[in-house]
This record gives structure tokens, C-alpha cells and sequence, in this order.
């Protein structure tokens, strides 16, 4: 019957989750910098998986007769240890291998968590509206009012100084930052005809607000994590530093660089070399999130 | 079976609240006002009016996406008004919508497959196999092709979105159809194709539509009946010819001058409106066109006129019963 009406398909892209990588790759390594921060990211994940084929001796063991040795290029330096030894003997290249497993998986944590409940009661805000919108904002502002690290810093001190204490403070510390964020797009979203014919449609409130609307509102919530998860990281060390996070002997970057404090003057490679691996992570992430933004965020995209 | 009623409202009105603020104070916004009508089986009721004079707010009325404030509204002789939530529930799936915007209505991050498939999927308990073939044949029906099941709404133009939301709109087996301008978003030669696609469907189906639009050309071409609304109230209620040919209300009158005719040669009386739609927060007092009604007299300032049968038409100003009577 209505055969001939058929028009001819007017787009003829190729389909699917290609396309969109695609596309999303064109934009993405238009920066350079994005691409340069992708690749050492990537690096650090290896170096984390594989910690323990490539240190050359382990986190914690002690030689006793090789204490603050200096970095091979130096006067003094051992090839055994080709970035030095810290104050009691242990390996500071084998070291700061092992660490990164400790930063990328804080990062990994807080972010995860604090992006779960951070988009599940930003959806409720914004979707239920009222009273339950105001509740919630009200109490995020009040997150938001204090200074992040020293938020974290309390709650760390209530619940006892630990690793797992510190990702918890921190992802409690992030969480408005997803609420708020989820919020803005949610009513956005939530007015579309879209969400009105799947209303019609007689789709029910919690189907309505994870299956209709969350997918149109990811855009903004990848980038968020992408660049929270560098805050995760350097939060985590700020509290490894000041003694409320990881506990040593672990090798967190942030701890190794409280116990190496004292020796700043005679031995610097003890402090530098956390510090410059924290530095290194946390921009690379950076660079990351700012091409991860240009190309998913729709309202800076160039077209 | 073709005169069957499947929708009464009577005296349906609609007031929005808005809450008074330090600067403001309270007011009440009464988007309908007072509509009343019927829809059989096979026929298409047409709305008309400018913007703002409630239309979409009768259509997300009838949808029941709000709750009207007063008044009755019976679908399959069931009364929906009360807020009983079940039969809200079951009745549903009878009236279903096509939205004026193809580009806004359709979720963007769905394929067209399971777009198609979220109705029966809430309202039937259909298995995934029986889902995907109804969904295929209605496909088909609208004049898609079945490898357009698999792709997302950014690959289609605007007429193929609106055959897909029609199709979707047709999933639950409705006896109603509301139809929110569902061609203005269109181009003029994509119109046709759609309206030709909605009268086929029409005919197989037995629906009953309930034709949102401003477009009085399209209207003449679809409607049976014809209900022309001013500020939340109707003014004249007609058959289509009726209408077309004698409109009665100075309002329909001034409407219908404003539609352009494709003859060059003819001479036209235009009749101009003064002023602007007023707010309906604060709407005129007595009959709210008299403002910038050309034929205003003493009564229209004082009273309120009410629908009344003028002839063959359904008419509410007071210069029809004035003249009828003398």
C-alpha cells in the first residue's frame, strides 16, 4: 500500500558501536595533548597489572647495606637500585611500581562509588522534584561548604586512618559533584517528548528514570569521572601525607612521601620521585579528561 | 459499530496553579475551560486555535498524562476523571499519541526495534519473539522496511520518525489516537505522504483521532468534525463543510480568512484581528474574544456566552442568539 511512499534512507553512516568509537576517536586525537595523556595512562595501567614482573625486587624488602643510595647517574649509585634506596634500605624504583597500583585502584574506587550514588540521588532529585529535590540539594551544598580535603580529613579521623577509610571519606567528599551534575541534565531531559511518549507508553517511574533518561544524561557524567578520578588520586596521597591514609609500610606515593620528609635536604630523590610520579599520573588523567570532554560534551563539540 | 462512542468529555477543564511569591501573587492559569465532546470509532475530530489557546493541554488531558481538574472523562464508557490509578492503568493502552516534533520524541539512545517493543513490553506479557514480529508487521504497515528495526532515530529524516512514532503509537491496539500537529514539523510534500499514511490506518484500524493542529488546510483534508477553541473555551463546534463553508463566530470567521488559497484570481475579504492572544491568567471578563472581536456589542462585556446550536453548527457568541431571535 504505502510502498512507494517509502523514502530512501538519507543517511547512509555506517552503524552501530563502531561508528560511535569512530567518531568519538576523530574528535578525541584533534588534541594532542589528550592523546599524549591517553597513552601514558595506559602505561601506568600496564606498569600497575604487571607490578610484579617488572620490579626488580620486592615493595618491602630491606637492604641493610645499601641505605639513601643515590640513583644510578649519581656519584654512589648502585645498578641494583637504578633510582636509589629510601631511609631503610627498600628499592624505590620496585616501590613506586607497586604504588601505582595503589593510586589507580583508589581512583578506580572513589570513582565508582561515588558516581553510583552520586547519579542514583541526583536522578531522584531531579526527576521527583519538590521537597525531595530541595532536601537533597540543601544537603549537597552543605558537602560542598566545607573544603574537600578537610572533609575527608574528618571523616577519616572518625572511622580510623586506613586505606579503606580514606576511599570512602573521599568518595563522600566527590559525591555532590555527580548529583549535581546528574541533576542539571536529568531536568533537562526529563520534559522531552521522549520521556512523555514512553509515559504514554505506560512505562513505569524507575524504568522511566534508568533506562529512558540516564543514557541521555552519560555525556557529561564520563567526563566528570575521568577528571575525578585524578582528585581521587591526589585526595588519597594528600591523606597518605598527612598520616590518615594508607598506614606504612604500604607503598602509597603519599606515604612514601611523609617517611621521606625528614631526609629532604640529604637525599632528594626520596621526595622527588613520589611527588613527580603523582604529578605525571594526575596530568596525564587531566589531559585525558579535557579530550574526553571536547569530544563527548556535545555543547563544546566543534562541528 | 462504526458510530460507536469511544470517548465523551463533558465540561472538562484544566486550571494550573501558580503558587504566589514575594512578587507575584497567586493566580490560576485555566488552560481549558469547559470543553466537551465525543469521538466515535472511524471519525477524526479536529482542534483548532492559536497558539496558547489549549489545545495541547486537552491533548495531554485525553493521553492522561494529567489529571483534569473538573469535569468528566469517559473512554469506553469508563469514567477516568476520579483518579482511580487501575483503571487509568488498563485504560492506557486505548489512547495512545503522536507528538508534533519527530525529532524530540522519539529517545535517541533506542533503536527503533525496541522503541516499538517498550509498549508491549509494560502494557502485554508478550514473549521477546512475539514482540519482535508484531513489531516488524507494524513496521511494515507504516511503510518502514525491516532493517530499519536495528538502527537509531539520528539515521532517519523527519517523515520516516513520524511513521515510526505513529508505529508506536499503534503497538497497543488503541481506539484513539491523539494527534499532536503531527505533520507541522514536516515538509509539505513529506504532509501528504503522512496524512494519506494516517487516513489508510484510519480506514484498517477503526480509530478514532483526535487532530491537534493549526494548519486549517490539513484540516479540511482529515477532519469530520471540527471544534475551533479560544482560550481554553470552544466557539464553535461544526461538521467540517459546515464550518468550512458558513462559519458563524466572528473568531472562525477571522481564522479562516487568514488561510491562504491557491487562486490567484480571487479577490479576499480579509478580516483582521486587533491585538494579541490575552494572558489566561487574567482572561477578559464576559466573552473572552470580545476584545478583538469586530462585531463586539454591550452583552459580550457583561456575559459570558455559552455553546448553543445555531443552525447546523455548535456556536457560542451572543450575536447568533440575538439574531436568531429577531
Amino acid at each position: 500500500m504505502s510502498d512507494q511512499a517509502i523514502e530512501v534512507a538519507t543517511d547512509t553512516r555506517a552503524t552501530g558501536l563502531r561508528a560511535t568509537l569512530q567518531e568519538f576517536w576523530h574528535y578525541f586525537s584533534e588534541n594532542r595533548g589528550a592523546v599524549i595523556g591517553m597513552w601514558f595512562f595506559i602505561g601506568v595501567c600496564m606498569v600497575a597489572l604487571l607490578a610484579d614482573l617488572i620490579a626488580p625486587h620486592g615493595a618491602t624488602t630491606q637492604y641493610r647495606d645499601a641505605l639513601l643510595t643515590p640513583p644510578v647517574w649519581q656519584e654512589g649509585g648502585d645498578w641494583r637500585f637504578l633510582l636509589g634506596t629510601d631511609a631503610v634500605g627498600r628499592d624505590m624504583l620496585s616501590r613506586l611500581i607497586h604504588g601505582s597500583r595503589y593510586s589507580l585502584f583508589v581512583g578506580c574506587i572513589v570513582v565508582v562509588g561515588a558516581m553510583a550514588v552520586g547519579v542514583t540521588v541526583g536522578l531522584i532529585a531531579g526527576f521527583v522534584g519538590g521537597t525531595v529535590d530541595t532536601l537533597i540539594m540543601r544537603l549537597m551544598d552543605i558537602i560542598l561548604s566545607f573544603p574537600s580535603l578537610l572533609l575527608a580529613l574528618v571523616l577519616v579521623a572518625i572511622l580510623g586512618p586506613s586505606l579503606t577509610n580514606a576511599m570512602i571519606a573521599i568518595a563522600i567528599v566527590q559525591q555532590p559533584h555527580y548529583v549535581r551534575l546528574t541533576r542539571a541534565a536529568v531536568l533537562g531531559e526529563r520534559n522531552k517528548d521522549y520521556v512523555t511518549a514512553a509515559r504514554v507508553a505506560g512505562v513505569r517511574p524507575l524504568r522511566l528514570m534508568f533506562h529512558t533518561i540516564l543514557p541521555n544524561c552519560m555525556a557529561p557524567l564520563i567526563v566528570q569521572a575521568a577528571l575525578s578520578f585524578s582528585t581521587a588520586i591526589l585526595d588519597a596521597a594528600a591523606l597518605g601525607f598527612l598520616g590518615m591514609g594508607a598506614q606504612p609500610p604500604t607503598p602509597e606515593w603519599g606515604t612514601m612521601l611523609a617517611e621521606a620528609r625528614e631526609f629532604i635536604l640529604r637525599a632528594w630523590w626520596v621526595v622527588t620521585l613520589p611527588g613527580l610520579a603523582i604529578l605525571l599520573t594526575v596530568l596525564a588523567i587531566n589531559l585525558m579528561g579535557d579530550g574526553l570532554r571536547d569530544a563527548l560534551d556535545p555543547k563544546l563539540k566543534r562541528s | 459499530m462504526s458510530d460507536e462512542i469511544v470517548l465523551r468529555a463533558s465540561d472538562l477543564k484544566k486550571h494550573y496553579m501558580l503558587p504566589g511569591s514575594l512578587y507575584a501573587k497567586a493566580a490560576t492559569v485555566k488552560a481549558l475551560d469547559g470543553i466537551s465532546f465525543e469521538l466515535s470509532r472511524k471519525k477524526t475530530l479536529a482542534v483548532v486555535g492559536e497558539s496558547g489557546c489549549g489545545k495541547s493541554t486537552l491533548a495531554r488531558v485525553v493521553t492522561m498524562i494529567e489529571e483534569p481538574t473538573a469535569g468528566s472523562l469517559q473512554i469506553a464508557g469508563e469514567e477516568l476523571a476520579d483518579g482511580n490509578k487501575q483503571v487509568r492503568r488498563k485504560l492506557r493502552p486505548k489512547v495512545q499519541m503522536v507528538f508534533q516534533n519527530p525529532y524530540g520524541s522519539l529517545n535517541p539512545r533506542q533503536k527503533i526495534g525496541s522503541a516499538l517493543e517498550e509498549p508491549l513490553m509494560m502494557n502485554t506479557p508478550l514473549s521477546k519473539a512475539e514482540r519482535g514480529d508484531k513489531a516488524k508487521a507494524m513496521m511494515q504497515a507504516v511503510g518502514l522496511r525491516p532493517e530499519h528495526y536495528d538502527r537509531y532515530p539520528h539515521m532517519f529524516s523527519g517523515g520516516q520518525r513520524q511513521r515510526i512514532a505513529i508505529a508506536r503509537a499503534l503497538m497497543l491496539d488503541p481506539d484513539i489516537l491523539v494527534l499532536d500537529e503531527p505533520v507541522s514539523a514536516l515538509d509539505v510534500s513529506i504532509q501528504a505522504q503522512v496524512l494519506n499514511l494516517l487516513g489508510e490506518l484510519q480506514d484498517k484500524l477503526q480509530l478514532a483521532y483526535l487532530f491537534i493542529s493549526h494548519d486549517l488546510s490539513v484540516v479540511k483534508h482529515i477532519a469530520d468534525e471540527v471544534m475551533v477553541m479560544y482560550l481554553g473555551k470552544p466557539v464553535e463546534q461544526a461538521a467540517r463543510e459546515v464550518l468550512f463553508d458558513d462559519p458563524r463566530h466572528p473568531y472562525t470567521q477571522a481564522l479562516l480568512s487568514a488561510t491562504p488559497v491557491p487562486d490567484p484570481g480571487r479577490q479576499k475579504e480579509r478580516v483582521l484581528l486587533k491585538g494579541e492572544l490575552p494572558s489566561p491568567i487574567d482572561p477578559p471578563t464576559g466573552c473572552a474574544f470580545h476584545p478583538r472581536c469586530p462585531m463586539v456589542f454591550d452583552r459580550c462585556a457583561a456575559e459570558a456566552p455559552h455553546l448553543q446550536p445555531a443552525r447546523t453548527a455548535q456556536v457560542s457568541c451572543h450575536l447568533m442568539h440575538e439574531t436568531n431571535r429577531s
